[in-house]
């Protein structure tokens, strides 16, 4: 209760500030990603907006680059950092090209490719299997702009969606996640984004709280601001035909993470043109 | 009715009394679990339903088994099975008990249970698990409780009961199906997304339910004086042996459909099944003597003069019951996570935790079974002395 009040004062305060500023953060002209359209023509947008992202796998060789987009995820939204291997919570993580995209790979491709590193992240699917199988509608997909939802306070920690989802993109609280989130000196948590309790699971929202005051996702925000990793990470709308998303759609050459399963990823990955020549390291 | 529960020999107390410690073992255990979290127990990241959820599976078979002795009785007017439907009907609603604890030993937010039921997704095959159990509960526990106390009072059932027993008929085989539509559903988990997966479980239950029925009858025959029949129990020993013969065939068409096409995703499983995957072979011995143990015991029992001989049919009803419970209590559920999505072997075994509270679930189970067959073994004693 008390949180959502927070929210929404710090995001009045934004919006305040922005206008004040004369920064036309509302536009959604102007953003790719701006917030919700606001007064008449709203209900017309709403839920013909599906948010997406595109991978350039290439640039996002460089460890510094792929750091760059977990850490500022990790931070952003107090991802405990759990050193059990079996018990880790990721929102975005790294894992080996040939786990992510198994029907690109075969017997003979360059095991330097076989390795490379992919940064794997919710596909926020346009058919999500997670969201079907849940009891309760604690995650469920939003109707104008395509995120995967997740609700932390009415999860009974069932983990059928963990069992439905054909991606591993959704972590499980096993324990307490509070003590393993970086804070500050004085204690708090390195962000006002709340912590998670022991016992639900959780995932990627696309930085929906971020998404709501006009700022990208910041794994995109982070992988731009990282010399050669400009572009390494692109977000918007892909059901708008200008949007630099659906531009760098139709110009490269993209897949999709198990396509063949009919759950209609939006994430999708531009896949290296050439063998990468020093594979990066494993998991970041 | 319910006071024969209150009163009872010495023995019967002692075995409320040893359920009771195993219940309070378990108790203590699941209070670990609470404050600390499921992290107590070996599931992990990739493995994340083990021996809960595995045990929940298994004894939603022994719950639905029921209708193996209901149908011939009351569709059929199979006179021989008169003793045993009580018994039936009183086990189902201990295991569907059972099933129940077993969901809620698994959550991660226990005290939210009820938003299944408050926000409910019908969507979800989980909501009509919950549903389908739900009603199989009350279903049975009405039916039993009023036949019983008719019984007592000497009576005829009332008429009204007799539509919720031909309800609880196809009801018994839906708490199976829907259990089974949990997993095969799941286009990430080719393990589970096979279409025989129902057909699969009802089999395996049909065996298992009815040979741990016969076992309780025997030994409600040899500590409670009541006797089911011996009719009843080579009816019983019947049908277990149909319903192995006939889950054994559907293992076997799986293996073919998996191993014949070759298609690496369907093999994996199989292959860390009976051989190890990766070097990771948790659950190989397990899987050839469930499997040795069932294919034995079948062709064991197919043989009539074998099967009628209760010195050999008990060990074989300890036989099928053990062979299905490592094949559905414990590798199938487990290795659907194996590979995971990401191509991961992560082995699972659980914990000393985790061991204490499936058995203090269970010990509640027994507790009740106890309780419940005790009204039985009253009211009918009394009869039969009168």
């Amino acid at each position: 209760m008390s949180a959502s009040r927070r929210r929404f004062l710090k995001e009045l305060g934004c919006i305040t500030l922005g206008a004040g500023a004369g920064i036309p953060l509302l536009d959604p002209d102007l953003t790719p990603w701006a917030p919700y359209p606001q007064g008449e023509g709203a209900d017309a947008a709403a839920g013909t907006r599906q948010w997406a992202m595109v991978v350039d796998t290439e640039k996002c060789l460089r460890p510094e680059v792929r750091a760059a987009c977990v850490e500022a995820c990790n931070r952003e939204h107090n991802v405990p950092r759990i050193p059990d291997a079996e018990e880790e919570v990721h929102w975005i993580w790294s894992e080996p090209y040939e786990h992510v995209l198994p029907d690109q790979v075969h017997a003979h491709t360059a095991p330097e490719l076989k390795d490379a590193p992919v940064l794997v992240l919710c596909n926020h699917c346009t058919e999500p299997a997670c969201v079907k199988v849940c009891p309760t509608g604690a995650t469920w997909k939003r109707e104008s702009d395509g995120i995967v939802m997740m609700d932390m306070h009415r999860c009974i920690g069932c983990r059928y969606c963990m069992a439905a989802c054909p991606y591993g993109s959704r972590s499980f609280n096993w324990r307490d996640p509070r003590p393993w989130v970086e804070t500050e000196a004085n204690g708090k948590p390195v962000s006002d984004y709340p912590t998670r309790t022991k016992g639900v699971v959780e995932k990627c929202t696309f930085c929906a709280e971020r998404l709501r005051t006009g700022r990208p996702p910041a794994c995109v925000e982070a992988a731009n601001l990282v010399p050669g990793g400009e572009g390494a990470l692109v977000f918007g709308d892909v059901s708008d035909p200008e949007s630099e998303v659906s531009r760098v759609l139709r110009e490269k050459n993209t897949v999709c993470r198990r396509v063949g399963l009919g759950t209609g990823p939006n994430v999708f990955y531009v896949v290296p043109t050439a063998v990468p020549t020093a594979a990066g390291e494993g998991r970041a | 009715m319910i006071q024969n529960v209150f009163s009872g020999s010495k023995r019967y107390w002692a075995i409320l009394a040893a359920w009771a410690v195993l219940v309070a073992v378990g108790a203590a255990a699941y209070s670990v679990q609470f404050t600390d979290g499921l992290t107590v127990t070996g599931m992990s990241r990739d493995v994340s339903w083990g021996l809960y959820i595995a045990q929940f599976t298994f004894m939603v078979g022994i719950a639905a088994s029921a209708v193996m002795v209901v149908l011939p009785y009351y569709l059929h007017d199979y006179k021989a099975f008169g003793r045993t439907v009580i018994l039936g009907e009183f086990l189902a609603v201990s295991a569907v008990l059972v099933c129940m604890l077993f969901i809620f030993v698994d959550m991660g937010q226990p005290r939210r249970i009820v938003n299944v039921f408050l926000h409910p997704r019908p969507s979800s095959p989980m909501f009509w698990d919950s549903v389908v159990l739900f009603g199989y509960l009350i279903l049975n526990l009405v039916i039993a409780t009023v036949t019983i106390e008719a019984e007592r009072q000497e009576a005829p059932p009332p008429r009204w009961v007799r539509p919720l027993i031909y309800l609880s008929i196809p009801w018994a085989v839906s708490i199976h199906t829907v259990t089974a539509f949990l997993y095969a559903g799941l286009g990430a988990r080719p393990f589970w997304m096979t279409a025989i997966l129902a057909p699969r479980f009802l089999a395996s239950a049909f065996a298992s339910g009815p040979s741990l029925l016969i076992l309780l009858a025997l030994i409600v025959r040899r500590f409670g004086g009541f006797d089911v029949g011996h009719k009843a129990v080579r009816t019983l020993a019947t049908i277990v042996t149909y319903a192995m013969v006939i889950n054994v065939f559907f293992v076997l068409v799986e293996l073919f459909t998996a191993l014949y096409s070759a298609i690496p995703h369907d093999v994996d499983t199989f292959a860390y099944l009976f051989t190890g995957l990766e070097g990771h072979s948790a659950l190989t011995a397990w899987t050839w003597v469930g499997d040795g143990l069932a294919v034995v015991c079948t062709v064991l029992l197919v043989v009539p003069a074998v099967r009628r001989q209760e010195r050999f049919l008990v060990p074989l009803c300890a036989g099928v019951i053990m062979a299905l419970w490592i094949e559905k209590g414990l590798a199938l559920v487990v290795a659907g996570f194996i590979p995971s999505p990401l191509g991961m072997v992560t082995e699972y075994a659980p914990t000393v935790p985790e061991v204490l509270i499936t058995v203090g679930v269970y010990a509640v189970g027994g507790f009740v079974l106890t309780a419940l067959y005790k009204v039985v073994l009253s009211v009918r004693g009394r009869l039969q002395s009168a």
